[in-house]
């Protein structure tokens, strides 16, 4: 497998790389929207990552707001952020935790300003931060060095038979080359989380998996819903996927074979330094999921797709493999590769895992993926109860 | 040429690789050790879709991946579809 081969990625304050150089322009709340969008109309080469929370909110759900967003903007993948609250207290918070990356981050609050002074206000360092970014240049970096993520999405059981197993194989040969991948779907574990649990490094690591499994399912059980429909979902049991547990069982495919060496909270970044595979509680929600992957650091995402999922992320690219040939056909402009030739055995698991590699090189290196050209950014707070 | 894939020996279903109609003799793989089976699908079963390769009693356990999937909650015979109308899960 071809992972000595280095990648040219952005290298961060903080020494972390990432494969994009976007400028963020974040609000704290729902309310600093329009703001945020006046900005990146204003000053081409930014993103704006609009979203539907932050206030009123309370306890762990507000600390899981403010891990995300802050995850986010300290992602490597953004070279510079701009930060626009309505309350100052809340967006400070925001501000110094980005900032404790190095990377340039301004602050800028509405209440006492207005829309109009606020834009103009930011709108001058959204300038100076796109020029500072796109001077930057893309320098060698080990592909050890990236932080991966990976989810599948609108799953059949062609992604438990060849999808979720290519992505497997690339994910092992990643970790070897010294990588760190984090995978999560705590909920659609739900069969096969005596497997995830036997493959945990320590002890220590296997009871905090335990713990977070125990917790979600408690949540779950509690609602006393059928989930039928939801988890698995209509697209699912279309598919050929019949249970939770086949579902959960072909999902474990994609994360190979190696020991898992933590288990972080939703949003959490690995913090020790140790480098490898992870889980990370989180639902199987594509956009939720893949929103709480970017702030814990992952800078490339693989999804093994069945029926064809179309997500993509504002700051993360989002790699997407199909095995099944109808989806690769109908879904074309929406699949990076197809690994269709597995189910016919045209092709082997190991080719699949090595044509994979080659997509991951191009992409980290700057190729745009399926979801990026087709402006796919979808970015999902996940939300653990009601706002006060 | 087959037209299912089986996991691993001593699952109870295959996933089929193609369209596969009713009262079609089809030859399936098994993944572990390339080993092949034959069997006659009882009714048609869409790319993706399951068919048994080992009867199953009602209330006992389905395996794929060598891991049960969930509940036969009707008697399944060699060659039958297996999806939610004769599968359910044991969790939830």
């Amino acid at each position: 497998m071809s992972t000595t081969r280095e990648i040219l990625g952005f290298r961060r304050e903080d020494d972390r790389v990432g494969v994009r150089n976007h400028v963020a322009i974040l609000p704290v709340d729902d309310i600093s929207n329009a703001a945020v969008e006046a900005v990146a109309a204003h000053v081409q080469g930014t993103l704006p990552i609009p979203h539907a929370y932050g206030r009123l909110q309370y306890g762990a759900d507000l600390d899981l707001h403010f891990r995300t967003i802050i995850g986010v903007g300290a992602n490597p993948n953004v070279a510079a952020a701009i930060v626009i609250c309505i309350e100052e207290k809340w967006g400070r918070r925001v501000a110094d935790g980005i900032a404790a990356t190095g990377k340039p981050v301004e602050l800028f609050s509405i209440e006492g300003n207005g829309d109009f002074e606020t834009v103009r206000q930011a709108s001058w360092a959204a300038q100076r931060f796109v020029q500072h970014a796109t001077g930057q240049q893309r320098v060698s970096a080990e592909l050890g060095e990236l932080v991966f993520s990976i989810k599948c999405g609108e799953s059949d059981t062609t992604t438990g038979l060849a999808s979720c197993p290519a992505v497997g194989v690339a994910v092992d040969a990643l970790v070897d080359a010294g990588a760190t991948v984090l995978f999560g779907e705590t909920p659609e574990l739900t069969g096969g989380e005596h497997l995830i649990a036997e493959r945990c490094a320590t002890k220590e690591v296997r009871a905090r998996f335990e713990e977070l499994y125990r917790d979600y399912l408690k949540e779950i059980e509690d609602s006393g819903a059928d989930l039928l429909g939801s988890q698995p979902t209509e697209g699912n049991i279309a598919g050929g996927l019949s249970t939770i547990e086949e579902k959960a069982l072909g999902n474990i495919q994609k994360t190979g074979h190696r020991p898992i060496i933590g288990a972080l909270a939703a949003a959490e970044a690995p913090s020790n330094g140790a480098r490898g595979l992870y889980f990370m509680d989180s639902s199987s929600a594509a956009a939720e999921h893949i929103t709480l992957m970017a702030a814990g650091g992952a800078v490339l995402h693989l999804f093994p797709t069945g029926q064809g999922n179309v997500i993509g992320n504002p700051i993360v690219p989002v790699i997407k493999v199909t095995a099944n040939p109808n989806t690769a056909r109908t879904m074309a402009e929406h699949i990076d590769l197809d690994v269709s030739g597995l189910l016919a055995r045209d092709i082997t698991l190991s080719q699949a895992g090595e044509q994979l590699m080659e997509v991951i090189f191009a992409t980290a290196n700057g190729r745009l993926t399926a979801a990026e050209t087709l402006g796919h950014r979808e970015f999902s707070l996940t939300r653990l109860y009601r706002s006060a | 040429m087959h037209k299912f894939l089986i996991h691993q020996r001593g699952d109870h279903v295959g996933v089929a690789t193609s369209d596969i109609d009713a009262g079609e003799n089809v030859v399936g793989i098994f993944m572990d050790d390339e080993s092949m089976i034959e069997v006659t699908a009882t009714g048609p079963i869409p790319l993706g879709h399951k068919v048994a390769v080992e009867s199953v009693e009602v209330g006992a356990r389905i395996l794929k991946y060598g891991t049960p999937i969930g509940i036969a909650s009707q008697q399944i015979q060699v060659g039958d579809y297996v999806h939610t109308h004769n599968l359910k899960s044991a969790r939830w």
